[in-house]
């Protein structure tokens, strides 16, 4: 004699349950997941440099400076629409519209047109690549002519690049374009040229306020791991597990 | 040996060989060397060519004017925030590529009202405060409380 059909559906049943405890009890023995931290363990080869990068919006005072230094040292056209680096005017409004501006990337400075008395909050993002330790835009090189190098940069190699624009769709911040004149995709390069000789980056140089912030991760005692421990520090879409490697302080959560 | 292996031995090691040569002429020098690049392109990156000198290169025959700008209120910013890149004017002193804005609009950047920055810097409305002068011919941008 079988077992009765109720009886198997039952059995069915139980055991679904069980492994459905079991996974639930399984995931919360799993560290939550922690957006800063997770770029900072990811180097490989400690002995190296691993560069991150923080930007402080409770310093920065709009004045484009940064944007206009990194066009001259990169050679980025003049026109607008083509930067490595802008800034964007958060204001957030008492009905609680969120209005972004970016007048020329803020190279010419910041006009604030909502009168001071209907703003709840307003302040300046600069925005540049984030130097991901699992970038989309890597992954998505049909010919492998961008990469992430050994000390955590992500960079182009022109001569190789065919200029299919699957990367400049790929990033999710919008920091990819494609160079008019020579059809190859452009990005921040984190000044590659200027750290590798013990430089720090033309925005860093040029900004006024100190609010931007080069480090290397491996560093424990550096300036940009103590920035990290001393201040509340947020990275951009940390849902999309890009591994960003640059890190805002005081972010609000309607920038996107 | 099957008398069809005669025939595709031959056939499989002619294609095997075009793919060879082939590969041999398309892929480029050091391409997977770390990893799917080319890795010569790291250099070639490291080697582009710098436009921002650096306040230190700037103080080493300015060390009057660095010595001016750091009592003041502006100790903290860059040469190279208001007179552009000076990388070619420091390999060549001789060059006069250095910039000196004068414009209200240029001091403007920081100092203009603007309530998203309120709090953080001085400001003033450019429109109403001392309309007709320059700002440096009262306030020098070296010691700007002087």
């Amino acid at each position: 004699m079988g077992i009765s059909n109720k009886e198997q559906s039952r059995r069915r049943f139980i055991k679904s349950a069980a492994v459905a405890a079991g996974g639930l009890l399984a995931t919360s023995l799993i560290n939550p997941f922690n957006a800063v931290l997770f770029a900072m363990d990811k180097p490989e080869d400690p002995t190296k440099p691993w560069w991150g990068y923080a930007i402080d919006i409770s310093k920065c005072i709009g004045c484009g400076r940064c944007a206009n230094a990194c066009k001259t040292e990169n050679n980025v056209p003049r026109e607008p629409f083509y930067f490595r680096t802008w800034i964007e005017q958060y204001t957030i409004l008492n009905d609680g519209t969120v209005k972004v501006e970016s007048p020329n990337g803020g190279m010419d400075g910041f006009k604030q047109p909502v009168a001071e008395e209907d703003i709840f909050k307003s302040f300046f993002v600069p925005k540049m690549c984030n130097h991901c330790s699992k970038s989309p835009c890597v992954q998505v090189c049909p010919v492998g002519a961008t990469y992430e190098t050994p000390d955590g940069v992500v960079l182009v190699d022109e001569t190789y690049c065919i200029g299919c624009r699957y990367c400049v769709q790929a990033c999710p911040y919008g920091c990819r374009y494609i160079h008019p004149e020579k059809n190859v995709v452009d990005k921040c390069t984190l000044c590659y040229h200027r750290i590798s000789k013990g430089k720090t980056t033309a925005c860093i140089e040029v900004c006024p306020t100190q609010a931007r912030i080069l480090g290397d991760l491996n560093d424990k005692n550096g300036p940009l791991v103590k920035f990290l421990k001393e201040h509340n520090c947020l990275v951009l879409k940390p849902h999309l597990n890009t591994g960003s490697k640059l890190y805002y302080n005081e972010l609000s959560q309607e920038v996107g | 040996m099957p008398p069809q292996l005669k025939t595709l031995i031959p056939l499989f090691a002619i294609f095997i060989t075009l793919f060879l040569v082939a590969r041999y002429f398309l892929v480029p020098v050091s391409f997977g060397d770390q990893g799917h690049y080319r890795f010569y392109s790291v250099e070639e990156n490291k080697e582009k060519v710098m436009q921002y000198a650096g306040k230190d290169a700037c103080t080493e025959c300015h060390d009057d004017k660095a010595e001016e700008l750091s009592s003041g209120m502006h100790a903290n910013l860059s040469c190279e925030s208001c007179h552009g890149a000076g990388m070619i004017h420091y390999e060549n002193p001789e060059t006069t590529n250095i910039v000196k804005p004068d414009e209200r609009v240029f001091c403007g950047l920081c100092h203009s009202f603007n309530p998203t920055r309120k709090d953080k810097i001085a400001q003033i409305n450019l429109d109403e405060h001392n309309i007709d002068n320059k700002c440096i011919e009262c306030h020098n941008p070296h010691n700007p409380w002087e």
